[in-house]
């Protein structure tokens, strides 16, 4: 997300940023709670009343971490960069599987994932690969569309055969 | 004792082939929907009601039941290996299991919590089969303030001193409960912080937050230690169960502390839920091992396990005799019984006899019956985790789609999951306690609402709080519970003349 | 005209054999039940039981899939079937949220936006007092509450800004006093709560109610509606629900069904729509609907067609001027 680049990041930055991001979650709260009012009526607490207290509370803790995170001097470094480079070699792949799940729906989508994923990472021949990645979305589908009559998301190629 | 010859009776009704069957049958779905994240109890036995239509009454809920105690003991499994909680009331089991596991200590982690659901449950079906009348009564003086009350107590017994930054622990509860608060807001019909979108009316579900924070995050801490899970050199002893069961008489008082909360909670009903960290919460104040919770304590596993299985087992009792649900499982189950054409009710006691006593006789049944089963099991979960990473991990990631999108239907849903994932890890790379943050997310609504119905019946007065006894030595109760980490080390310092260990207190996450 | 003959035909059939008849337009894959309400529920009952008549019976080649979809008072629910415009194989079963959900939240949503198809049936409202209290009639209550302060009595219901409330406000009109409404999650809280001694009624539907009625807990004052309720047979020791007096006759002028109606996704054919229409009068003519309607005292009018669309275009007209007196309407 917000830490692309594969060089050393210090802790305090990421400690900064994600301190903002609350802050900026707290502004939303109060705002919103403020439209819909945030007093005290006659007969107790407004819809936004709570929601208000919560906002203001989170604003002060991240206000809080912010001015922690910038007065310190020294940093220890976030994450390395081999390390990082692992963490994105998960992530990537599974944010672009959710994505494809718009497309294509769970079964194809998983099926893909899972060959992708065993093949980067397993170094697993071909019929082992193909076997997990037929066999868990196959399981899947019997499981929810056949059995418990639960529908996944799913694309064009189970539009073809009628589901 | 009548209520022992209607027992026997009711053994004679639940004891045939067919019965039997079905409960096996049941238990063995319900495990598998316990083990899928997401397919909780609740939408389990709801998907599968219509199919019990044709067969009797008795032998439906009997199979019905089952699935909701096979879930029950199914959460605590990906809990355990994954620190992926497989139902809302295993996560805190995931606090102690989970570390457990990475220790090699699987097999040990997955009895314990299976035997101590166990426990849980047999106490509680021995409460609804003794006591059903008067506990009914009990249940009956809850009213709003009551509510709150005890979703104060849960709250106050858990959250105490973590070694977490106190900013961090107030900014990762708050940001709980602003989640929370998203959606329509129950009080006043109106829409709360969902800014026009239609995807935020649903506001966000504690599970699809918790299969990320704790699902996904954990995936992500894994891979940048490298592709491999740490509890994978595990050696598999066939004969776990026994040691383990040797070691279990130990820790009663923990046990018998669990059961009794989630007696309390299942019946009032403040659900399971909230019964297990509740039940975490207090074990670790009153545990001599206490500062130890977080580390894969044996204890951490027992207590939200008896409590979440008592809870889970005796929500069917003010279910039965007043037809308020204590849990959204017994709520679904509610509606088969009016389908199935019963009035539960006061009633259902006098008229249904054999429906009744068949029901209660088969939860002694099925809960031996499960745990037979589940227990059999342990072996092979346990060797799970020594299948590769690299094919593990993409499995996970989708059932926990697929778990993320049947919470609601909803795909957006997977996307927050992700987002919740990466949240997760950096939350835990910089030293936020997720444990309150998932409390207050679970507990926030609940609490709010109750807070407020409170506030309408008395017009806005707070004297509703203290306003009887039950309500005010609740939330005395509940105060006792917030200061008690101050108190018992004050203590502590007085006794060993100034040796505090407060600052040793480990985090619970 | 071919079409019509077929459907002549396709009733015939029905008649002469009573299995499957051939349809101009058939399911050609697994039909999502929308249901915009959680699990639990009185329409989800409703829903999971049609499910499972459907089932038992074999009405349908395919099958017939449960969805709930709640969020934002059953918004999510209605929007997703508004936004699947020309899909066949989605219903959608309704409650009184389909009028007051957007009045009351805004969401952009009309019941125009969906195709009628039919109504299965109407749910009654009764008004319920503990039995322990000394309110023996609704004109004892009515008179009490004229007697008694703003906000002294205090109504519990499901839902805010919903059916419940609206009859709440509807009431303290006729009373001439404000009644204090509290909100919960579901009818059975609802009853329990009164029960309990926690307030002093409530308006629950029957089914709700009526396992604390025979057990002599809550007591029925009156019913919403025009004429008694048809149900003669005993529910109590003493009692049946067409003893229970209209709230008209006690001087409550207040009258109050809820919808209990399917309806579909714009831009469907009539055939599609005749499929369902037909799928739903043969459910109705099965016995375990009729002892369903009976358990939970339902109204059982079935209206199609524009019988149907007219009826709710008439409730939507009642439900804008009670939530606009009652101060209920988004801004």
């Amino acid at each position: 997300m917000t830490e692309k680049e594969p060089a050393a990041i210090s802790t305090r930055a990421i400690e900064i940023i994600v301190a903002l991001m609350l802050l900026s979650v707290a502004v939303l709260v109060i705002y919103d709670s403020k439209r819909i009012g945030a007093g005290w009526a006659a007969d107790g607490p407004e819809a936004g009343y709570f929601p208000f207290y919560i906002g203001a509370l989170l604003g002060v803790a991240s206000i809080w971490i912010l001015l922690q995170a910038m007065l310190q001097k020294t940093s220890p470094v976030f994450v390395a960069p081999d390390r990082f480079q692992r963490v994105l070699a998960v992530f990537i792949p599974t944010a672009l599987y959710i994505a494809t799940i718009y497309f294509i729906g769970i079964y194809l989508a998983s099926a893909f994932f899972l060959a992708l994923f065993m093949r980067r990472h397993g170094k697993f021949g071909w019929r082992k690969m193909l076997a997990v990645s037929v066999l868990v979305p196959g399981i899947l589908f019997l499981l929810f569309e056949v059995w418990f009559l639960v529908p996944l998301p799913k694309g064009p190629l189970e539009n073809l055969f009628g589901y | 004792m009548e209520e022992f010859s209607n027992l026997l009776h009711g053994f004679a009704i639940a004891l045939t082939w067919q019965n039997l069957m079905f409960m096996f049958v049941g238990i063995l779905l319900g495990v598998l929907i316990g083990v899928l994240p997401g397919l909780g109890g609740a939408n389990g036995v709801a998907i599968l009601l219509p199919l019990t239509f044709s067969m009797p009454p008795t032998s439906a809920i009997i199979m019905l039941s089952c699935i909701y105690w096979g879930a029950l003991f199914g959460g605590a499994i990906t809990s355990i290996l994954f620190n992926i909680p497989g139902e809302p009331w295993s996560v805190a089991t995931t606090f102690d299991g989970y570390p457990m596991a990475q220790q090699g200590r699987a097999g040990e982690a997955l009895t314990a919590a299976f035997t101590s659901s166990f426990v849980g449950a047999l106490f509680a079906v021995i409460v609804i089969t003794f006591l059903a009348p008067l506990v009914a009564r009990f249940a009956l003086r809850f009213g709003p303030a009551e509510f709150f009350a005890v979703q104060l107590l849960t709250f106050c017994s858990f959250v105490g001193l973590a070694r977490s930054a106190p900013a961090k622990t107030i900014a990762a509860m708050m940001l709980g409960f602003a989640l929370a608060s998203v959606g329509l807001d129950t009080v006043t019909g109106t829409l709360r912080m969902t800014f026009g979108s239609t995807e935020l009316l649903r506001g966000f579900d504690f599970l699809i937050a918790v299969i990320g924070l704790f699902g996904i995050g954990e995936i992500l801490l894994t891979m940048e230690e490298g592709l491999a899970f740490k509890g994978v050199r595990a050696r598999i002893n066939p004969k776990v169960v026994l040691h383990t069961w040797a070691q279990l008489p130990k820790y009663w008082m923990t046990a018998l502390r669990g059961t009794l909360i989630g007696c309390w909670m299942g019946i009032t009903p403040g659900g399971a839920t909230p019964a297990s960290f509740m039940s975490y919460g207090v074990a670790k104040r009153l545990s001599r091992d206490g500062h130890k919770f977080g580390t894969g304590q044996i204890e951490g596993v027992i207590a939200p396990e008896t409590a979440a299985h008592a809870a889970g087992t005796s929500a069917l009792l003010p279910m039965l005799t007043l037809g308020i649900p204590g849990s959204p499982t017994a709520a679904v189950l509610l509606g088969g019984l009016l389908i199935w054409g019963l009035q539960p009710g006061p009633l259902l006691f006098v008229e249904q006899k054999d429906f009744v006593w068949g029901l209660i006789a088969s939860m002694y049944l099925a809960n031996i019956v499960g745990l037979a089963i589940v227990l059999t099991t342990v072996p092979w979960w346990a060797a799970i985790l020594r299948v590769p990473f690299s094919i593990i991990a993409p499995i996970i990631v989708v059932i926990c789609s697929v778990g993320a999108f049947t919470v609601h239907n909803a795909l957006f849903d997977v996307a927050l999951m992700l987002v919740f994932g990466v949240v997760g890890y950096l939350f835990k790379k910089l030293d936020y306690p997720l444990a309150p943050m998932v409390l207050a997310l679970v507990l926030g609504d609940l609490a709010e609402s109750s807070f407020r119905q409170a506030m309408l019946l008395s017009q806005g007065s707070m004297t509703i709080f203290w306003a009887n006894g039950l309500v005010g030595g609740i939330v005395a109760l509940a105060l006792l519970m917030l200061v008690w980490p101050l108190l018992s080390g004050f203590l502590a310092k007085f006794r060993r003349g100034g040796d505090a260990h407060l600052a040793n207190e480990r985090p619970i996450e | 005209m071919f079409i019509k003959l077929i459907t002549t035909l396709g009733a015939a059939a029905l008649i002469a054999l009573s299995s499957a008849p051939a349809y101009a337009w058939e399911p050609t894959k697994s039909v999502e039940f929308v249901v915009p309400a959680g699990t639990g529920g009185g329409a989800d009952q409703m829903a999971r039981l049609i499910q499972g008549m459907i089932i038992k019976h074999d009405l349908m080649k395919q099958p017939m899939v449960v969805v709930n979809k709640s969020g934002g008072a059953g918004a999510e629910g209605f929007l997703d079937v508004k936004g699947a415009k020309g899909n066949p194989h989605k219903i959608i079963i309704t409650l009184s949220n389909l009028f007051t959900t957007p009045l009351a939240t805004g969401v952009p949503f009309n019941w125009t936006d969906l195709t009628p198809v039919a109504m299965l049936a109407l749910d009654e409202f009764v008004l319920w007092v503990n039995a322990d209290s000394p309110y023996k009639s609704a004109k004892d209550y009515l008179d009490a509450v004229k007697a008694g302060d703003d906000n002294q009595f205090k109504m519990a219901g499901t839902g805010s800004k919903q059916e419940d409330h609206i009859i709440t406000v509807a009431l303290g009109k006729a009373a001439g006093k404000k009644l204090t409404y509290v909100p919960f999650k579901g009818g059975g809280d609802v009853a329990v709560q009164l029960v309990g001694g926690h307030v002093n009624s409530t308006v629950n539907n029957p089914i709700e109610a009526v396992a604390h009625w025979r057990a002599g807990k809550l007591r029925p004052l009156c019913v919403f509606d025009d004429k008694p309720l048809p149900y003669k047979t005993r529910v109590t020791d003493t009692m049946a629900w067409s003893d229970i007096p209209t709230c008209r006759q006690s001087g409550i002028d207040v009258d109050y069904l809820m919808l209990r109606g399917i309806f579909m996704a714009p831009g469907v054919t009539p055939e599609q729509v005749n499929y369902y229409v037909d799928l739903f009068r043969r459910v109705r003519a099965l016995p375990e609907w009729q002892e369903f309607m009976e358990k939970g005292a339902f109204n059982p009018t079935f209206l199609v067609g524009n019988e149907y669309s007219d009826w709710a275009r008439k409730a939507e007209g009642t439900h804008k001027s009670l939530m606009q007196e009652a101060g209920f309407i988004a801004k």
